[in-house]
């Protein structure tokens, strides 16, 4: 499955930047997110890299010329070593879990195919990737660390929660995004409010 | 928020006046070496709400919190990946066969605790669950029967203006609620459709969010950020209701302010309590301290404060403090609706049916569930599809554009209490130099039954609505337990009135004293039990019963 369409093409979230939907400290928050993406500080250019080579198989964006930047975000919340308040008694700390997993990446695929990581076509990335997460690995690439829980508890889920807090994702599932203090007045079925996106193509 | 806040506002005379932006209220403080009568460490749905009880019975109050005090008009932005300082992220170990997921799942930091970003299901507990062993033949009886705690519930509804129906169909015949309900939106007529087909009752949820207007608050706007915290105010949390309630009444509140242990005498009484603020540990002396800081946080204080005269931990002569930690179960369904549903609108869980909580026939398990429509946001769903189902790569990202057909019901399900069940110290320390929890859960077979006949449910209900490719996850809620109330000090680590029995000027006052966990969120029997303790203590303290 390579093409991605969206039911909804023609609608823009960011129009109502300027409307009762969005707050100042809203406007603030996505103004950051879309302007200011921060420079590397915690990942050494080899683990950005494969970062990047990774999230461009969780979340492909091959129809975005300007795609929406996920590993500096991550990179952000390492170097801030912002955690999520819990993490699981067979995993180390969130920084280590973070360079223990891009290392078993890294060996898993050198072991498995000789080549780094980035220089795979994406079908054999995607057969590795499917193969970390349900926990057919070398154990020698990834030290104590369970590899399939890494990559769904913290690799996946990160990726994804970064994506769809971006307005280019708001937008191709139909999201209406920030609604302080407007809210909606339509709420049952098939019922939305002009500042919602339209009818779906289906 | 846009902007971390870390420096206290609560101070100077002053706290934030939460209804409007920059603006103050007047605050009676204390000075550290002031004896004050009440300490309280947390102000959430437990400490919050017994705060202002105090104070308006009289009392001096200090309470505690380790986070900031908000002002939700200018802090609380509408996003999902900005308001991560709501939640309690300071390091934990998680473990056991079903590690419970903490931080935004289930704990708040910041003044008005867990509330600030509930989901607001005010329900009461079934009458029997507080005599669960004597009626239900499972599990144990509280040390208060639900007559004791009706007076009480009815006071929490009224002290929230709890929105509800006319007539709620389970429960004992109750007075209307002080608000009227909110419309539905498509995903919780979904559920009353499915409901009403198979026959079944249904009924919109109470909740803790305005359908009218508040003093300076609005009724809700149908945002659907309610937990990510409320922007408007229509949220009845504990931030916007009793602080300011106990603010006026003369409660000092202390932000960004983590109480490390409790101070014992040598006459066997608590003295007060030692807490870091602004860079520096102080102590504040009190005739009573009370922990107030969820099933996590309150048996971590009470063993961290282990000294020579008590050395494993307080109050825990006996062993329990930590143990019989229990959570809600919440496996869900979801399926696709030929309608667009756009659940994203207005409160997560608008319809509930508590059928499974009334209804004990054909159950092979004991105990009880409710489910409720669901609401998620894109981030959150978009976890609910890893986690269920394992998409990654493009094939999420399809998957992600049906979102606005997609209808799905969550149950709140009872787990039994456990003594493996628990939160222990673990070696590692936090950037107080505490010792962090290990928190440890595994579910029973009775739980896994009872999962497995909701999803039965909830299929039915779904199906019966119209929706199809039926699909199911697991998810938790709540904590409940750790330091149970009970009839026997043998056997419990309080009396009903939350009062240690090891330590006579110790209390606790929050989730952690809940026997059973129920099939409905907590919050609203937290807050009954509040009201009650606060009141009991008043009653103690006239009759001259509470020590010094």
């Amino acid at each position: 499955m390579n093409g991605f369409k969206t039911p909804y093409p023609d609608y823009d979230v960011l129009e109502k930047w300027d409307t009762p939907s969005w707050n100042p400290q809203t406007r603030a928050v996505v103004r950051r997110r879309l302007d200011q993406v921060p420079e590397r500080r915690f990942l050494t250019e080899q683990e950005w890299q494969l970062l990047e080579a990774v999230a461009a198989r969780v979340m492909p964006q091959p129809d975005r010329a300007d795609p929406v930047p996920i590993v500096p975000w991550i990179d952000d919340t390492l170097a801030a070593n912002r955690g999520p308040g819990y993490r699981y008694a067979d995993m180390p700390p969130m920084r280590e879990a973070w360079r223990q997993g891009l290392a078993g990446i890294a060996g898993e695929a050198r072991e498995r195919h000789g080549r780094n990581f980035g220089e795979l076509p994406a079908e054999v990335q995607d057969a590795l990737l499917g193969a970390i997460q349900r926990g057919e690995t070398d154990g020698r690439h990834w030290g104590d660390l369970p590899a399939a829980r890494f990559f769904s508890e913290l690799l996946l889920k990160q990726i994804v929660a970064i994506y769809y807090a971006h307005p280019a994702a708001w937008n191709e599932i139909g999201f209406g995004g920030p609604a302080s203090p407007r809210g909606y007045v339509r709420l049952g079925f098939d019922e939305r409010d002009p500042w919602e996106a339209g009818v779906p193509d289906v | 928020m846009f902007e971390r806040i870390t420096e206290p506002r609560a101070r100077d005379g002053r706290a934030p006046d939460v209804f409007r932006p920059g603006a103050w209220m007047p605050m009676r403080c204390h000075a550290d070496e002031e004896e004050v009568d009440f300490a309280i460490v947390g102000t959430g749905a437990g400490g919050g709400t017994l705060a202002a009880k105090l104070a308006e019975a009289g009392f001096s109050v200090v309470a505690f919190d380790a986070g900031p005090f908000w002002r939700p008009l200018e802090d609380f932005a509408s996003d999902e990946n900005a308001q991560g300082d709501l939640y309690w992220t300071d390091e934990r170990i998680t473990g056991g066969a079903d590690p419970i997921q903490l931080g935004s799942n289930n704990s708040g930091k910041g003044v008005g605790g867990s509330t600030v970003h509930y989901a607001m299901v005010a329900l009461r507990f079934r009458p029997e669950w507080f005599k669960a062993r004597s009626k239900l033949g499972y599990a144990r009886d509280w040390p208060l029967s639900f007559d004791e705690l009706e007076p009480y519930y009815e006071e929490a509804e009224e002290s929230l203006k709890i929105s509800g129906p006319v007539h709620y169909p389970w429960g004992r015949r109750r007075r209307r609620y002080p608000r009227r309900a909110h419309p539905m939106n498509a995903s919780a007529l979904v559920l009353a459709r499915g409901a009403e087909r198979i026959g079944i009752p249904w009924s919109p949820v109470p909740l803790a969010t305005l359908s009218a207007p508040r003093g300076m608050a609005h009724p809700c706007v149908y945002r659907g950020f309610c937990i990510y915290g409320c922007s408007t105010n229509a949220k009845q949390s504990v931030l916007v209701t009793f602080i300011p309630r106990a603010i006026r009444a003369g409660a000092e509140i202390r932000d960004q302010a983590m109480v490390g242990r409790i101070e014992m005498g040598k006459n066997g009484r608590a003295t007060g309590l030692l807490y870091h603020r602004c860079g520096v540990w102080h102590r504040q002396k009190a005739r009573h301290v009370v922990v107030a800081g969820y099933s996590i946080e309150t048996p971590r204080l009470l063993l961290n404060s282990a000294c020579a005269q008590f050395p494993n931990g307080l109050a825990n002569d006996n062993g329990l403090v930590g143990t019989h930690l229990m959570i809600h179960s919440g496996p869900g369904v979801w399926g696709e609706m030929d309608e667009e549903i756009r659940s994203y609108k207005a409160p997560p869980s608008l319809a509930v049916t508590e059928h499974w909580n009334y209804h004990d026939e054909g159950k092979d398990f004991h105990g009880g569930y409710a489910f409720m429509s669901g609401g998620p946001l894109p981030g959150g769903w978009a976890h609910t599809l890893i986690g269920a189902r394992g998409l990654w790569g493009m094939a999420l990202r399809q998957e992600m554009t049906r979102f606005n057909r997609m209808a799905g019901l969550r149950i709140v399900g009872e787990t039994e209490p456990k003594p493996h069940n628990r939160v222990e110290l673990a070696d590692e320390t936090d950037q107080y130099g505490l010792r962090i929890p290990r928190v440890t859960f595994s579910f029973s077979d009775n739980d896994r039954r009872l999962m497995e006949h909701s999803i039965g449910s909830m299929r039915a209900v779904l199906e019966a609505a119209g929706a199809r490719n039926l699909w199911s996850d697991r998810d938790s809620s709540h904590l409940l337990g750790s330091c149970r109330m009970g009839d026997d000090p043998e056997d419990s680590v309080t009396n009903a009135d939350g009062r240690t029995w090891t330590i006579p000027n110790l209390w606790v006052c929050d989730g952690s004293l809940f026997p059973t966990s129920g099939g409905v969120n907590p919050s609203l029997t937290i807050q009954a039990l509040a009201c009650r303790i606060g009141d009991r203590i008043a009653a103690m303290a006239k009759r001259g019963e509470l020590g010094r």
